[in-house]
């Protein structure tokens, strides 16, 4: 790890000011910074360490809604009754994510600042070629070993996966990044490779997540997150699914579904196709299966990642069918 | 080359007040281990992947690996050689694991055992089920993890009554 200078930062716009200066990087739980500068992946010239901040881990769950606090930890959102019984996927996805001693150090802006898990991008050594980290360099995952890498959201340029499962979770239920005063959804905050992989999310140097905020919704309250994966726990998704769903009076009308994908895109996924297909139709299997396959419109593989395009509808199936389910 | 700029840090480790100089890229687990003697607290993958380097920061279980050292000035922080009592009575934890002889080689014994202390507390080890899935950050290259969760089970029961 190439050495770096260290600055406790006193205030958010103190954070602001120093993290805006050239090779300046915010540290808060610090998993995936220092992890990604042992791998010589990110080399800051300063760390502005904002985890001593005050004021910034507040969780509030109301009839409104959820507002997290930026520096609120994995572990304290994913345990917070108001969260379990209002928001359960979000719950969910949080501590199936990680392991608990990594949950109680990660925050909740950092996770969304995580970056992919690709081996290639990870690796500078011994693969120097990588669009993410060298734009223009070429990608040594297309044609490489490619188990663990997107079949949707892909570019010529850039296959990465996105690893994370909480904001696919917050993409489901409509939630907005607050970098101080402007806000963004959650989904426009995520960008898709394209031609510039080497950005992964619309923020600007010198911004900061200071909160996100999820609209309280009734298919938020009956919600559920299904993480399929090769071990059964601390293990990125193969696929994964978050659902909620909203019934008629009747209790088999859908009134409002929604469904965003994990493991298996460049970005956390929204599935608005499956969405569409199954609001005002009754629940039942034939119907979820068939309209889980949309799910993967427009899936492109690359040899070993091609069971994702089979896994995902089924996880879908199974999530929907399961969310319908619940009392 | 130049040589490294240090920064003055003081550590509280196991209710000890510690002050020393350190790069500012130094971990808090290269810190307990090359500065300060306290060996107990394990380098597997230094890569936040094993579990190894347990420690409690606060009373909360984190990897002593991705922490950067200067980051918990002003913390609390425990590590294995502090769950022992000053008559050399054995954490029950520890007590549970000698019993149920959880280790093979015992190379990741004190992270286990650092998380295990944790999970208790934390109220996750409610079941067999349940230790195994809040004990999932911590690897066992040798597979002991049936005695492990026997362990975890019996403490647990111990720390309850």
């Amino acid at each position: 790890m190439r050495d770096f200078s260290y600055l406790r930062a006193t205030s958010p716009a103190a954070a602001r000011e120093a993290a805006a200066l050239p090779g300046a990087m915010l540290l808060a739980g610090g998993t995936t910074l220092l992890d990604l500068a042992k791998c010589g992946v990110a080399e800051p010239e300063t760390l502005v360490d904002i985890s001593h901040l005050k004021g910034l881990d507040t969780i509030e769950v109301g009839e409104h809604g959820a507002r997290l606090g930026a520096l609120a930890k994995m572990s304290q959102v994913a345990g917070h009754e108001g969260i379990k019984s209002r928001f359960p996927a979000v719950s969910e996805a949080l501590w199936q994510a990680a392991s608990a001693q990594i949950r109680n150090m990660a925050s909740i802006g950092g996770n969304l600042m995580q970056r992919t898990r690709c081996p290639y991008f990870r690796d500078p050594a011994n693969f120097p070629a990588c669009n993410k980290r060298e734009p223009g360099s070429g990608c040594s995952a297309i044609g490489g070993v490619t188990r663990g890498h997107a079949v949707l959201g892909t570019s010529e340029a850039c296959i990465a996966m996105y690893p994370g499962d909480l904001a696919v979770a917050l993409v489901a239920f409509d939630a907005t990044v607050h970098l101080g005063e402007r806000q963004l959804s959650v989904d426009d905050f995520f960008l898709l490779p394209g031609t510039t992989p080497e950005r992964e999310h619309a923020i600007q140097p010198g911004e900061m997540i200071t909160q996100i905020s999820i609209p309280a919704s009734a298919a938020a309250r009956r919600s559920t997150y299904l993480k399929v994966r090769d071990r059964q726990s601390y293990e990125f998704a193969a696929a994964s699914a978050a659902v909620g769903i909203e019934l008629e009076a009747d209790g088999r009308t859908i009134r409002d579904l929604r469904v965003a994908l994990g493991g298996v895109a460049t970005k956390p996924w929204r599935a608005r196709a499956v969405e569409e297909a199954l609001k005002g139709k009754v629940l039942e299997e034939d119907a979820v299966r068939r309209a889980s396959l949309l799910a993967v419109e427009g899936a492109v593989d690359h040899g070993a990642n091609h069971y994702k395009i089979e896994l995902a509808p089924r996880v879908v199936a199974r999530a929907i069918l399961k969310t319908g389910a619940m009392a | 080359m130049t040589s490294p700029t240090t920064i003055p840090i003081h550590l509280t480790i196991n209710g000890h007040d510690h002050s020393l100089e350190v790069e500012p890229r130094v971990t808090l687990l290269d810190a307990l281990r090359d500065r300060l003697d306290l060996t107990g607290t394990k380098k597997g993958c230094d890569q936040g992947q094993c579990g190894a380097c347990t420690v409690h920061v606060d009373g909360e279980r984190v990897l002593a690996c991705l922490t950067l050292a200067a980051q918990v000035e002003g913390r609390s922080i425990t590590t294995i050689e502090g769950l022992v009592e000053a008559d050399g009575t054995l954490h029950a934890v520890q007590a549970a694991f000698l019993e149920q002889d959880a280790f093979q080689c015992g190379y990741c014994t004190p992270g286990q055992i650092m998380s295990a202390v944790a999970c208790i507390r934390e109220g996750h080890a409610g079941s067999d089920e349940e230790i195994r899935e809040y004990m999932a950050g911590n690897l066992c290259r040798c597979g002991a993890y049936p005695h492990i969760v026997a362990a975890v089970r019996q403490a647990a029961l111990e720390v309850q009554s």
